[in-house]
């Protein structure tokens, strides 16, 4: 069988820094054949999308194809001419971006972005155009196939933005597409929606596609065979059963058990809870947000907070560090009822609540030092300066399990691990007694993440701070959570200890959360639209995803 | 009420209140104008007593808030007042000079606009190849001089010289549109090299910042042509930039007309001020200066809509 794409000894390198060339991906081989589906799992720096692009014969801005060969069915890419590229991207391998909500141009329909690719290229009349593309909205389960294309991208849900790039990759029928991440910026029960109209639709039409995440669940659920990379070099290539079930290479075996932290849930103790929210409506000038919202904390105990994007979980967070005073209701801190509005707390009621955000990057000044940036805390609550100051700093780098030397370091020396550990060293110089994990580890790799949720974990065992864990992922909540909060479109659906949440019977939207959730098995997600279609047989109630 | 024309009342208001402080900055500063209508009317010789009685008739006399609000009650009943160096009522005498400027700086704008986003758009289609710098280095020469110098050139070169053009700039009522074309021929080139290079930078770098955009990538990602990029996929994005660089330059041409038309002894609005700050005028400087300020104003808040309209989340709605 003559192979669709074959990649040999390919290196590519990017622009560093000082202008020298680094190479990024470094001797990398596959092979690919028609109708057949081929995962790249790698962590962020792996090579994997600029691999995917490469079978484009493109590579992004600051990068270069350095050496090596890309067979497009036996026709070389590596160094034709760019007039030769275009009238192969576009027509016989198409692309679909991680962020379809960034990668649809927010000034023409989508319909005309849809179809440009074939029109433009001259396979399709406009009309045939449409046509095809209408049949394909119907196959993905886009709503009101007509008229889905008459809509701007900003009037559309992520789910279904990402499913019109889909169509989009599809209309010119191309041998192959390249899935970059399609699914990571979606909500997990979008995902599994999105995950099974792709899988279902390359199959039907008998494309070939290379599909990128850092999910190895997921990819598990996509492809035949997987690739497995690590810092521009291939660890491991194989059948996607024996990468799960016999990976021959330690780090496929790292990534394949990824050993969760598991934190044994704590009792309640009865005591009075150290942080209460009773009662709180919240909106966004006339838009309510939270409604009848009540979360209570104990002192050195965790609550995880989860839900989709809109449930609302954000806005609790900004309503408890008073960021936006609610609407009505109230926040109490050791039983006495604290100012809605930021401004009118006192410093030492701003002490005690501290808070941590999701994107490292952009929650430290880059340009200030990592002394500046935690010592201005230990200024600005307990007057401490000079060289006390920067011992103090030293002391709390070491708390987050860092070398003291990083208090001359700016932030963008640090890696992103590195960077959410200031965050928390930043948090715990307040020493507060509560600290709001806003997503703190989704920015995150899974093992770099892990090894952050450890250190939290560390730290309430030693101080007793109380936790508040914002998050959507549901592994994360399983590890660390005493409690934990459901919410959805503004709503607590249901609370309690983790072991009664996560023990059936659930609640319909507990469950399908849960079980969106996917799991390092092949055939999961076969499995799991198959239960579901079999419960609602059944007549059980199934929550599906809302298409917001 | 539709949003849209919200946020236009919203404008107008906040326009029509910037107007009342800048007729406060007007009035104020050229009370602080050395030097006395009086006295310049009477010239050096004049006895006290004569300058006393003038200043009585003409209302000098009084404390200068109370004729500032005589001043704005008029101006608000459409009364820009009367000349004190002739007494001829102002309107009169703006009313040919605003046709002039105003068809100066049209025929100057109807050139320069499309010529600067076609080359703006050449640039970033182009982006660093001979041909885009060629763009940068002759428009950025033109921007470096100052105008009256482009001017004189333009005089020396083809009215001197060649005898193409006339050097002076003189229309009068009643002139046919196709001679008022030739006669304005120099003033309108001199102003359009010195906006172009600027409306031109800014199309370009408006489109090389959203030619970074991932939804590039993805038109790239389709073959498309780089015209195709360049057109269809950045240059809407870019308008908003494009629509204010541009207004802030047509402001330009109205308010900012003074030397070249004293240059071409183009009888204008700029002729007209520079003539009533000699002839110590007050109240014509005042009209001249609300009215280019009213200019200012009016073309902000078209930018302003134009670069909301053209932003295709809030004209489509949800």
């Amino acid at each position: 069988m003559t192979l669709l794409l074959e990649i040999r000894d390919l290196h590519i390198e990017a622009l560093g820094e000082e202008g020298n060339w680094q190479e990024i991906v470094k001797g990398v081989s596959l092979e690919l054949e028609p109708a057949r589906v081929l995962g790249l799992i790698g962590e962020s720096g792996a090579g994997k999308s600029t691999i995917g692009l490469a079978a484009l014969g493109y590579a992004r801005h600051g990068c270069r194809l350095a050496r090596g060969s890309i067979r497009l069915q036996g026709e070389e890419l590596f160094g034709a001419t760019p007039e030769k590229l275009r009238h192969i991207r576009g027509v016989r391998v198409c692309y679909v971006a991680q962020s379809a909500a960034a990668a649809f141009n927010p000034a023409h329909r989508l319909e005309d972005q849809v179809i440009e690719a074939a029109v433009q290229h001259g396979i399709m009349t406009p009309d045939e155009a449409r046509a095809e593309a209408r049949r394909l909205y119907t196959k993905l389960r886009l709503p009101k196939p007509e008229l889905f294309g008459r809509r701007y991208p900003h009037q559309v849900s992520g789910g279904q933005l990402q499913r019109a790039m889909t169509v989009m990759a599809m209309v010119p029928r191309p041998d192959l597409i390249v899935f970059d991440e399609p699914t990571t910026a979606l909500d997990v029960t979008t995902q599994i929606e999105v995950l099974a109209a792709i899988k279902e639709a390359i199959a039907d039409e008998g494309m070939a596609a290379v599909y990128i995440t850092h999910d190895l669940a997921l990819v598990a659920q996509m492809a035949h065979r997987i690739m497995v990379l690590r810092d521009g070099l291939t660890v491991e290539v194989g059948p996607t059963e024996q990468i799960l079930e016999a990976p021959r290479e330690a780090y496929t075996r790292a990534l394949v058990n990824v050993r969760r932290v598991q934190k044994p849930e704590k009792p309640r103790s009865g005591a009075a809870p150290l942080l209460e929210v009773r009662a709180v409506d919240a909106a966004y000038g006339t838009v309510p947000v939270l409604f009848d919202v009540s979360v209570a904390l104990e002192a050195g105990r965790t609550v995880a907070v989860v839900g989709e994007s809109g449930s609302g979980k954000s806005t609790l967070a900004r309503v408890i560090t008073g960021l936006l005073p609610p609407r009505s209701g109230e926040v109490r801190l050791d039983g006495r009822p604290l100012p809605s509005s930021l401004g009118d707390r006192s410093k030492d009621q701003l002490r005690r609540i501290q808070l941590v955000y999701q994107m490292p990057d952009v929650a430290l000044n880059p340009r200030q030092k990592v002394e500046e940036i935690v010592g201005r805390v230990l200024s600005f609550y307990f007057g401490i300066e000079g060289a006390e100051r920067r011992r103090e700093v030293a002391r709390l780098l070491e708390e987050v399990e860092l070398p003291a030397v990083f208090v001359d370091r700016y932030p963008g020396e640090l890696s992103g691990g590195q960077k959410q550990r200031i965050c928390i060293a930043r948090a715990l110089a307040a020493r507060p007694e509560v600290i709001i994990c806003d997503e703190v580890t989704s920015a995150l790799d899974v093992q770099v993440a892990d090894a952050v949720l450890r250190l939290l974990l560390r730290l309430q065992e030693e101080t007793g701070i109380a936790y508040l864990f914002i998050t959507h992922d549901l592994a994360t909540v399983k590890a660390i959570a005493d409690d934990i909060v459901v919410m959805l479109e503004g709503r607590v659906v249901e609370q309690g200890p983790k072991s009664e949440i996560l023990t059936p019977p659930h609640h319909p939207y507990t469950d399908l959360l849960l079980s969106s959730v996917p799991e390092m098995e092949v055939g999961w997600l076969d499995r799991v639209l198959r239960e579901r279609a079999e419960r609602k047989a059944r007549g059980e109630t199934v929550m599906e995803a809302a298409d917001r | 009420m539709h949003p849209l024309l919200r946020l236009v009342a919203q404008r107008l208001v906040l326009g029509a209140g910037t107007l009342l402080v800048v007729s406060a900055l007007i009035f104020a500063g050229t009370e602080i104008l050395p030097g006395d209508v009086a006295q310049a009317i009477l010239g050096q010789t004049a006895t006290p007593e004569a300058v006393a009685a003038i200043r009585e008739d003409l209302g000098l006399d009084r404390p200068a808030w109370v004729r500032y609000l005589d001043w704005l009650a008029g101006f608000l009943r459409g009364d820009l007042g009367t000349s004190l160096a002739n007494r001829v009522p102002i309107s009169e005498m703006i009313a040919g000079r605003l046709e002039n400027t105003l068809f100066l700086a049209g025929v100057a704008a109807a050139i320069a606009v499309p010529v600067a986003i076609t080359l703006g758009v050449i640039a970033a289609r182009f982006r660093e190849t001979w041909l885009d710098k060629t763009i940068s280095i002759v428009t950025l020469s033109a921007i470096s001089m100052p105008e009256f110098f482009i001017g004189y050139i333009l005089i020396f070169v083809f009215a001197v010289k060649l005898f193409w053009v006339p050097s002076i700039a003189s229309v009068f009522p009643g002139m046919d549109f196709l001679d008022r074309l030739y006669a304005v021929s120099l003033p309108v080139a001199t102003l359009s090299l010195v906006v172009i290079a600027h409306m031109m930078r800014m199309t370009r770098a408006a489109i090389v910042n959203v030619m970074a955009s991932p939804y590039i990538e993805t038109a790239e990602l389709k073959g498309l042509t780089r015209s195709r990029i360049t057109l269809h996929h950045a240059l809407p994005n870019a308008l908003s930039p494009i629509i204010n660089v541009v207004v802030i330059n047509l402001a330009y041409l109205v308010v900012g007309v003074v030397v070249v038309e004293v240059v071409f002894v183009y009888p204008g609005m700029g002729q007209l001020m520079v003539d009533a700050v000699a002839k110590r005028d007050v109240p014509v400087v005042q009209a001249t200066g609300i009215i280019f300020a009213a200019t200012y104003v009016l073309l902000n808040l078209t930018a302003d809509v134009l670069a909301i309209l053209a932003n295709p989340r809030i004209r489509h709605a949800r």
